[in-house]
């Protein structure tokens, strides 16, 4: 829960945050979110009254994830919402991917961790602009972070990983703008993380079942696995892969060309 | 789920409508959640109250509206009552159960002066 890892503290950073919009002391060069509230004070009647208000809490959010939206269809960006939880095996997935697809395919990744730029440095190597976004204390990537790093990222025509902290609880609420939220759950977890987690199984439009190549050593049961994640969300698809073995890769990279297709007609 | 930046959405959506309806404290917050909302109650009240704190909801009270689930049986063609997500219709036992109601997060009203 974040009321424990206390989200939204103010310690976001996004690597090489030039040119960002926020009031702030300029001592700093990178962004920063969730202040808290600013003391604002309007002008007012005395006498209490009701105001009907009627607006989603999370309003705000899904703006900036529809602006979002818009850049990556006027840039023709494919946008993937990769979520898991913490060891999952997404970046080894990823850097796999990229090196398997960066010839056919233009490739850039936003990175969200808590903190250190390690994974960012990682899919660097693989030759593809990545940008790391560190949320401070806070456990998910919000719309309004990914609008700015996508500000860096001068991508067309192409794919792009947004790699979100690893979390299976409060990425689920918050759109980024993505085609689709794609999760990642690895044969080392428990098969019943789908009904543990709900509402991320059922927000994902795929689920990956990562690490296959460990299945002979172990007790996960794959077919319940999947009875689950069908059960929370009837229309998920799902794919089995070892990044490792390369077993599975193919159709991983099948459904992502085949989702740039959809993704074009459909804009 | 994140119940520190939900609270803060909210006071975020309060400061814009203060200015924009001319009001100056906020009383009372009535909001609407859905049991799949994925929002923790007494976490969201916790975390209310020190958000407000210093602002113009300070000492504000939180009402929070219960909206229940609705659900459609694909299989049944017809209304069903759960209580999950991967919950199967009580009637038919298929899980193709659409969720169509019941994870509202909204701000229904507010009490100002």
């Amino acid at each position: 829960m974040c009321t424990v890892c206390g989200c939204a503290e103010g310690e976001v950073k996004i690597e090489g945050g030039h040119g960002h919009h926020h009031d702030h002391s300029p001592d700093h060069d990178h962004h920063h979110y969730g202040k808290g509230p600013a003391h604002a004070h309007a002008p007012g009647l005395s006498q209490a009254r009701m105001v009907q208000i009627e607006t989603d809490i999370l309003a705000k959010n899904n703006e900036y994830a529809s602006a979002n939206r818009a850049e990556l269809a006027r840039r023709e960006v494919l946008a993937l919402n990769l979520v898991s939880s913490p060891g999952s095996g997404k970046t080894t997935l990823l850097t796999r991917s990229i090196e398997d697809m960066k010839g056919e395919t233009p490739i850039a990744v936003i990175e969200g961790d808590q903190q250190t730029a390690n994974d960012a440095e990682r899919i660097r190597a693989t030759g593809v602009p990545a940008i790391q976004v560190n949320t401070g204390k806070g456990c998910h990537l919000d719309g309004h972070m990914v609008g700015h790093a996508l500000e860096h990222l001068d991508i067309r025509d192409g794919v792009l990983f947004i790699e979100n902290v690893g979390n299976l609880v409060c990425p689920a609420g918050f759109d980024l703008g993505e085609a689709h939220k794609v999760v990642i759950l690895s044969v080392t977890e428990g098969e019943d993380k789908p009904i543990k987690y709900p509402d991320m199984f059922h927000a994902a439009d795929l689920m990956v079942l990562t690490k296959t190549d460990l299945l002979p050593h172990l007790d996960f049961d794959v077919e319940k696995c999947i009875g689950y994640a069908r059960r929370v969300n009837p229309k998920i698809k799902i794919l089995q892969l070892s990044a490792k073995s390369g077993e599975g890769l193919d159709e991983w990279y099948g459904w992502i060309k085949a989702s740039q297709m959809m993704n074009k007609i459909g804009n | 789920m994140h119940e520190m930046s939900i609270c803060e959405s909210i006071v975020n959506v309060i400061e814009q409508q203060a200015v924009a309806q001319g009001f100056s404290r906020v009383k009372c917050v009535r909001l609407e959640i859905g049991p799949l909302a994925g929002v923790e109650l007494e976490a969201l009240r916790f975390c209310f109250d020190v958000v407000c704190k210093g602002g113009l909801a300070e000492g504000a009270v939180l009402e929070v509206i219960e909206v229940a689930i609705n659900a459609w049986c694909m299989q049944c063609a017809e209304k069903t009552d759960v209580k999950q997500r991967y919950d199967p219709c009580p009637k038919c036992g298929s899980h193709q159960v659409q969720i169509t109601g019941g994870d509202e997060l909204r701000i229904k009203e507010m009490e100002v002066e």
